[in-house]
């Protein structure tokens, strides 16, 4: 086991170094890297080295955070909820990020907090208030929430949420409209640091809540009665899932919009390669999460320069046919 | 048809500034959500826009004119049900402005009204391109939007349509002129490798921006128009507006790049 994952690791991990590295030199403008790292030529003049630095890096970066966090939240949710349609979207909390966005974007308010701008936070902060209500539906229940009822309970809340986006998008100027049509294509130019390093907080607390998940995800994905006969205690499981799985969530989408197709296809894809164990799926996930990211991004942005393509567009139309071509390969 | 229009439904803000500067706005019975001027117009009742026409009420009302957009095309198949004639207009180039002016006057039956406003609308802006002539043409990237606080989404006039032709027209040289859309969704990198002389920023009104948020800009600093404190903010209904006060607009553009010509 220790063999497979050091590989599994090693595998993963050298594709996602390979592309954080070779993401950052491609794009529409050219630019060399001599003039990048040339020190002579004061920051504020270098145009090479603010392509790379301001545009490209924070970039890479998003998508590296937004493509791990979306793969994590959809193995967590998929096995949780035992249920191989499930992904980051399914209880809610991306009706709620996008609920938030709505507003943050039709409210004309202009604020920061440690440097980062309303959208994301509103984003955010609907994110977290889904997550508030699924929560209290799976409490509400001593005994845990069986699967069924928490997959339900999401579907309806995030109708509810769903309305109430659309409602405020009828009320709002047609170029509000357009403004949220734009961020629910996604988009990874984040343009600056500071988004980048907030999200990092909500994230890493969903690693942590991630690392201790792994054997009980293996217990719990043959059922529950199965996992408390085993001793898990599964109630405590479900909570701690939910919750690293929520502010997962809501860290990529406040960060790089809804391009929730990641969270669905990445984890299959990775159980397609490295099998069911979930000390091996979770890890590969998240590499695997943001070198696809990466690549798709890196498509978006070249493919039809000078202009770009929003990168959501691009994860479903690579993500499709490469997951069929998984599927079916071998038959 | 050829009958003059006595009871006009215009539901696109352009479209309604014209028939008012035309002497027609006695004959307008109601308005779009958004027509925000003239403020005489403001009284009338609103009938949806172009999103939500509210069909019933407009067949209610009994126009003999509907004015609406080329992409409502619900709404135009309702109406030719209805027997209703309407006008079908589209935001185009500049001079789309002053031939709608025209071909809206002669639906209306104001034909000389109609040709005196366009021709006004012409000759103001001939005298504005005879102001910038000879001057130079700053690299200027015209954007009319992006999301608050930050350089995200940003929305960009690109080398067609009628924010273009002002831009071209008040002595800028658009940035995006070789793309030819409408609006281009642009990156930091995008403006970075445009690397503009000018960058400004179009709002329908104040409320619109927040004045500290034209600091966003200060990230990238490598681009000219950042260095050189050329990033301008210039807020008005006019810009957004197609209509007769397209001239406005384009002097305050030309200003803008050029402030000793119109000193």
């Amino acid at each position: 086991m220790r063999r497979r994952l050091a590989l599994t690791l090693a595998g993963f991990g050298a594709l996602t170094v390979a592309s954080c590295l070779l993401a950052p030199l491609v794009g529409s403008t050219s630019i060399h890297l001599s003039r990048v790292f040339d020190r002579s030529i004061p920051f504020a003049d270098n145009v090479d080295a603010q392509v790379f630095f301001v545009a490209r890096l924070p970039r890479v970066a998003a998508a590296a955070i937004v493509g791990a966090a979306l793969a994590l939240a959809g193995v967590v949710f998929q096995a949780l909820l035992r249920n191989p349609l499930a992904s980051p979207d399914t209880l809610g909390v991306a009706a709620g990020a996008t609920l938030g966005a709505m507003l943050g974007l039709t409210a004309h308010a202009d604020f920061t907090l440690v440097g980062v701008s309303v959208v994301p936070l509103t984003s955010f902060a609907g994110a977290v208030g889904a997550l508030a209500i699924v929560f209290v539906i799976a409490a509400a229940r001593r005994r845990g929430t069986s699967s069924t009822v928490l997959l339900l309970a999401g579907i309806a809340i995030g109708a509810l949420l769903n309305a109430a986006g659309r409602f405020i998008q009828y009320l709002a100027d047609v170029t509000d409209t357009f403004r949220t049509v734009q961020w629910l294509m996604g988009s990874l130019d984040v343009g600056s640091y500071a988004p980048i390093l907030a999200s990092l907080v909500p994230f890493g607390l969903a690693c942590i809540g991630f690392a201790t998940l792994p054997r009980v995800l293996d217990l719990i994905s043959l059922g529950e009665d199965a996992a408390e006969a085993r001793g898990v205690d599964v109630v405590r499981t479900e909570r701690i899932a939910l919750v690293s799985a929520s502010l997962s969530t809501g860290a990529a989408v406040s960060l790089g919009g809804p391009v929730f197709f990641v969270g669905i296809i990445v984890p299959h894809i990775v159980r397609l390669i490295v099998g069911a164990d979930h000390r091996l799926v979770l890890p590969a996930s998240a590499l695997f999460g943001a070198s696809f990211l990466i690549a798709c991004d890196l498509v978006a942005r070249t493919i039809i320069a000078p202009v770009e393509m929003p990168v959501g567009i691009i994860t479903a139309i690579i993500g499709g046919p490469f997951f069929l071509w998984l599927l079916f390969r071998g038959r | 048809m050829g009958a003059e229009a006595r009871r006009v439904i215009s539901i696109i803000p352009s479209t309604t500034e014209m028939l008012f500067a035309m002497g027609a706005g006695d004959r307008v019975i109601a308005i779009g959500t958004y027509d925000r001027y003239p403020p005489e117009a403001q009284t009338l009742p609103r009938v949806g826009a172009l999103i939500d026409p509210n069909v019933e009420q407009i067949l209610q009302m009994r126009p003999d004119l509907v004015v609406v957009y080329g992409t409502q095309t619900e709404l135009k198949r309702r109406l030719e049900r209805a027997n209703l004639p309407y006008y079908s207009y589209a935001h185009k180039g500049l001079a789309d402005i002053t031939s709608t002016i025209r071909a809206l006057a002669t639906r209306v039956g104001v034909d000389a009204a109609g040709d005196a406003l366009a021709s006004r609308v012409e000759r103001q802006l001939a005298d504005i391109r005879a102001r910038v002539a000879n001057r130079p043409r700053p690299k200027t990237l015209l954007v009319f939007g992006r999301e608050p606080g930050s350089l995200r989404n940003i929305n960009a006039s690109g080398g067609e349509g009628f924010l273009h032709d002002m831009l071209e027209l008040a002595g800028g040289s658009d940035a995006l002129g070789d793309i030819h859309r409408q609006s281009v969704d642009m990156s930091t990198e995008m403006v970075l490798g445009r690397a503009p002389d000018v960058i400004i920023e179009l709002r329908y009104s104040q409320d619109a921006i927040n004045r500290s948020d034209m600091a966003a800009w200060n990230r990238l600093a490598a681009v000219p128009a950042v260095k050189n404190h050329r990033v301008i903010l210039l807020t008005g209904e006019e810009f957004v507006v197609p209509g007769p006060r397209v001239a406005d607009a384009t002097r305050k553009l030309a200003a803008a790049l050029h402030p000793d010509a119109f000193k």
